[in-house]
């Protein structure tokens, strides 16, 4: 018999449970109103009054409501099926919901996260008699590009010897497939799909590894300057109208990874929307399938309920964890983790506890801390290597970065791609500030190239921050020069215009090349008769530039701008100091004085 | 059965309690006072103890008066009768016609299924340039427009409203100046537009708990109407006024205040109502433009920063004009390809110049010499404010696409704008022989 309890108290999307018996933290309770179930989550018990918060709206709720604790924690299921899904921040999938209640997000309706009667084709790893714990592999299915590992499920913790095993054919997720049985002799039947609780990380690997594999995302600044490692984490924080969304969308997109999952955390619903609607028309570079099925969204966007969309980013990693088992490389994009921790605030306003800074919290910190710890990149039980990288956006109140969601994150990341709004406002996308951003992750240039292309940009900085308290007429040629070079750099090669075909993914071999032409351009010691020519030589370099960014690579129009770029610069050139950035190595961050010098 | 209780037990502010036993939550009520009647609704449930705001405001309530629950949510009516008529935030007639009671809608409805949306995929055209050609509002979008106080935001309101190509337009009001209602009221009129739009006005006189409710009214009616087909947009003036009202409530309920005294909620709720912006797939859309001043012109402030998180965009207003930089629409890129094949380009092309202009003035006022280049970006700016920027402006948007290449060939070299060279070569003005 369930603990039962019947409501007190409705403050917003808070409800007070009068109860008898036991319950847990974090148990789900459904509050009865009618002919509907309302999910729900306690979050603080007190003698025999339990808090929870409701995941639906809480109009028409009263005093006196029945309400049925479940026993079980908050929970995903996991199982084949789940690539290519669109559901809610509980794991609700939306277009089913749809197909049964029309336009509206209905209360009170929770659909299986996965179809039961679709039959997956079995092929049976383990033999009977073998002896295997959480984690370790029963068999397969395919799903989609990728075989599926059917596993023993993470929450049996025993170790077991396999009495049987299905043989080889069609099972539903619910058929039994194996037969286990622990030390004592205790059996377990085993299906393909199982639950995980959400806010506990999934641990049966056999070791967690350091990430050192960069990821490609085919965003120029990023993969040059500020890279970001499989198994790693990164966060994108910036004001209003900055490009956060955009950027995770072109990430999601080029991104040279297995699985994406996109967790829409309170944000906008049309962004999702684009997403949804495009991926499954979108062909995946690598596999010329759609990128739908390498996909699953969490969709718990702004309008609705606050509490679903604290669970949202939980039940996506959970799902992350789950493929990264199977020795897959995932990339979990979360918008925003701000919108997150919002809920949080909300939830401990209502239950008012002492706030922190700015009223989020006092465990703000800690919890996203956790959350982004459950990165990383694993070795299997079966040897094979799996990781999930975590990108973050932030969105700070007032666009200032002091605030406690990002100097949070920033403690637990490996790397920040700060994004600006002079920057955006300028039109210069992608908005990631040049000279603010960093990363501590290796990038797919030569760090001492980058180093030698990075201080050309404080170089410029430095030139146009005087450059404004003198004057054009006060600034030295050489100067002037320093300064047109960072701007070309900039216009070039760290924007890029996401709308192009061409240049808005620029793969890996390409980015070197470029970089390395470009190299050539920044070292170059230039030969300028006065300001004015030398601003017009280096618009006219830009605009070939640009040009060749939109020419597909290798094709006789590619050769043949570049040819034309080089000759522009031969004209110019004095000498080239080769191998310049060598000779860095030894030089502090944005010391000036090893540039080139011009005549 | 109605349930009527004669003992309130606490006032504060708008807010008063009574215990009560089987109310819901977000219950509607009514209290008879001896200054008359006003709405109340369920915002608190604590054991016995029910919280109510009181629309008309908790002042001359009595601890003795009648509380009389409806055991319904607020509604309000709707039909083809709506059109052309003026309500308060009740839903009450501002006008001399007839109340309407039938037809009721509940307030506050749930959310779209994302999975039902479909990507926006129509412009609305306004005849503004700096809106057509710069920041192309799109079916189905929300936008604030971030202005300062004194700024013409209603008037510009107003011109959309006549402007724009769209079946419907909604106006909520909250916290109008009575001066400022009846503008809205004769230019529609006067506009011939009146005819074609409801309005839901709650004018700075009346209680605040109104003002919470207009957004609710007048996306509700929206939504229904948008489901029967039509393409509606909504314009709101003023949302800070929406959630100072909301600050106001969360105070009184002694509630913990997360930043400048805003709730911790101002974002999820702020969200719940512009969320409302859809094109729903087979039927119609809405649109929502929302006027949000900015307190000291301050964007960082709760309200404007809250709000530019929402929303696909912003246009900001100053100086009488839809400045250039900030403003953005998000959504345009969906809908600029179609247009012409200039328009993406000379958008950008024009908006970089014309920040150059802006830093080249600076210089200039600072003193500085002014280069060959600088001479040229000057005349640029002074003619793109004059014939693109200005409000008055009212040209269709291939118009204004020509304009802007004429501009930018009156000053410029072809290779000086960053423009591309393909279409330099289509675009390019070629000026006639002196």
């Amino acid at each position: 018999m369930t603990v039962q309890g019947k409501v007190v108290g409705v403050y917003g999307n808070m409800i007070s449970v009068a109860f008898d018996g036991n319950v847990q933290m974090n148990e789900v309770a459904y509050v009865v109103l009618g002919d509907k179930k309302l999910k729900s989550e306690v979050i603080r018990i007190r003698g025999k009054q339990a808090e929870m918060q409701i995941f639906e709206i809480s109009k028409g709720i009263g005093i006196g409501n029945p309400v049925e604790f479940s026993d079980d924690l908050l929970s995903s299921t996991v199982g084949p099926g789940l690539l290519g899904q669109i559901y809610d921040g509980l794991q609700n999938p939306l277009p089913r919901l749809a197909e049964q209640c029309g336009f509206f997000l209905e209360r009170g309706v929770y659909l299986d996260p996965l179809p039961g009667d679709k039959k997956w084709e079995f092929t049976p790893h383990a033999r009977p008699g073998v002896r295997l714990t959480r984690g370790e592999v029963l068999g397969s299915v395919p799903e989609g590009i990728f075989t599926h590992k059917i596993m023993v499920p993470f929450n049996l913790h025993a170790s077991y010897t396999v009495k049987k095993i299905a043989p080889k054919g069609n099972y539903t997720i619910h058929d039994i497939i194996a037969e286990l049985e622990d030390q004592h002799g205790k059996s377990v039947s085993v299906a393909m799909s199982f639950n995980w609780p959400v806010k506990r990380a999934v641990d049966a690997y056999a070791e967690r590894l350091k990430p050192v594999d960069t990821l490609v995302t085919q965003i120029r600044i990023i993969d040059t300057l500020f890279p970001v490692c499989r198994g790693g984490t990164y966060c994108i924080p910036g004001p209003f109208g900055s490009g956060k969304t955009v950027l995770q969308q072109l990430i999601s997109r080029y991104a040279d990874i297995d699985i994406v999952i996109i967790a829409a955390c309170g944000e906008r619903a049309g962004e999702v929307v684009e997403t949804l609607r495009e991926f499954p028309k979108l062909p995946d570079p690598r596999t010329g399938r759609t990128l739908m099925e390498r996909t699953i969204i969490i969709c718990n966007t702004s309008s609705m309920p606050v509490a679903a969309r604290e669970a949202s980013v939980y039940t996506a990693v959970t799902l992350g964890e789950y493929y990264r088992q199977m020795g897959l490389n995932v990339l979990l994009l979360a918008d925003s983790t701000s919108r997150w921790a919002q809920a949080m605030r909300e939830m401990s306003g209502r239950l008012e506890e002492i706030p922190g800074e700015e009223a989020f919290p006092a465990y703000l910190e800690s919890v996203i801390a956790a959350f982004y710890e459950r990165s990383g990149m694993v070795r299997n039980k079966d040897g094979s290597i799996g990781s999930i990288t975590i990108g973050g956006t932030i969105s700070p109140a007032g666009g200032n970065f002091e605030e406690p969601v990002t100097q949070a994150t920033l403690k637990v990341v490996g790397a920040f791609h700060g994004l600006s709004r002079e920057r955006s406002d300028a039109r210069r996308y992608p908005a990631i500030h040049p000279l603010e951003s960093w990363s501590k992750y290796n990038g797919i240039v030569d760090r001492k190239k980058v180093k030698f292309a990075r201080d050309v940009l404080f170089r410029s900085d430095e030139v146009a921050q005087m450059m404004k308290v003198v004057g054009e007429e006060g600034t030295s040629l050489d100067d002037f020069i320093a300064y047109l070079k960072g701007e070309f750099f900039d216009a070039v090669f760290l924007q890029q215009n996401a709308f192009d075909p061409v240049d808005a993914s620029t793969p890996r071999e390409r980015q070197h090349y470029v970089f390395e032409k470009l190299l050539q351009i920044l070292v170059a010691i230039l030969k300028m008769p006065d300001k004015d020519d030398a601003r017009s030589f280096f618009n006219q370099m830009r605009q070939k530039f640009l040009d060749w960014n939109g020419t597909e690579m290798n094709t006789d129009e590619f050769r043949s701008i570049e040819s034309e770029l080089m000759n522009m610069l031969r004209s110019r050139e004095v000498e080239q100091l080769d191998k310049i950035y060598d000779s860095q190595e030894k030089s502090g961050e944005g010391d000036a004085k090893n540039l080139p010098h011009h005549q | 059965m109605r349930k009527i209780y004669r003992t309130i037990s606490e006032i504060s502010g708008n807010v008063i309690s009574v215990y009560a036993e089987g109310i819901k939550y977000g219950e509607l009520a009514e209290i008879t006072s001896a200054h008359g009647k006003s709405l109340a609704e369920v915002i608190r449930l604590e054991r016995g103890k029910v919280s109510l705001q009181v629309f008309a405001g908790g002042r001359g309530i009595s601890t003795g008066d009648e509380v009389r629950f409806s055991s319904s949510p607020m509604k309000v009516s709707f039909s083809d009768d709506l059109l052309g008529r003026i309500f308060d935030g009740k839903g009450y007639p501002r006008d001399n016609g007839p109340h309407l009671s039938e037809n009721l809608i509940e307030i506050g409805g749930p959310s779209v299924n994302p999975a039902k949306r479909i990507i926006p995929r129509n412009m609305i055209r306004t005849g503004i340039p700096m809106i057509d050609l710069f920041n192309t509002l799109v079916e189905s979008q929300k936008l604030p427009i971030f202005s300062i106080s004194g700024e013409p935001y209603n008037e510009l309101l107003a011109r959309i409203a006549m402007q724009a190509e769209v079946d419907m337009i909604i106006l909520g009001g909250c916290g109008l100046k009575y001066d400022d209602y009846l503008f809205f009221r004769d230019t529609l009129e006067a506009g011939g537009s009146l005819g074609r739009s409801i309005l839901f006005v709650h004018t700075a006189a009346d209680p605040v708990v109104e003002c919470l409710m207009v957004p609710d009214i007048s996306l509700a009616v929206a939504e229904k109407f948008a489901l029967k087909g039509k393409r509606i947009l909504v314009l709101i003036t003023d949302m800070t006024n929406f959630s100072d009202a909301m600050k106001e409530i969360a105070i009184t309920m002694e509630r913990v205040p997360s930043n400048r005294g805003y709730p911790g909620d101002l974002y999820s709720q702020l969200a719940a109502r512009y969320e409302k912006a859809v094109d729903f797939e087979g039927a119609g859309s809405i649109t929502i433009l929302a006027v949000t001043t900015m307190p000291g012109d301050d964007v960082t402030h709760p309200i404007p920063d809250n709000t530019g998180y929402i929303t696909e965009g912003q246009f900001y207003l100053r100086h009488g004009r839809i400045e250039p930089f900030g403003s953005l629409s998000r959504l345009k890129q969906l809908v600029n390809a179609k247009t012409r094949g200039d328009h993406r380009a000379l958008m950008d092309g024009m908006i970089k110049l014309y920040a150059s202009y802006k830093e080249t003035l600076e210089k200039k006022s600072m003193g500085f010499k002014m280069s060959a280049w600088d001479e040229k970006l000057l005349q640029y700016g002074v003619l793109f404010e004059d014939e693109l920027m200005d409000l008055s402006v009212n040209i269709p948007l291939e118009k204004a696409l020509d304009k802007g290449w004429v501009i930018l060939a009156e000053c410029f070299t072809p290779e000086e704008t960053g423009l591309r060279t393909e279409l330099l070569n289509r675009f390019w003005p070629i000026k006639e022989a002196p």
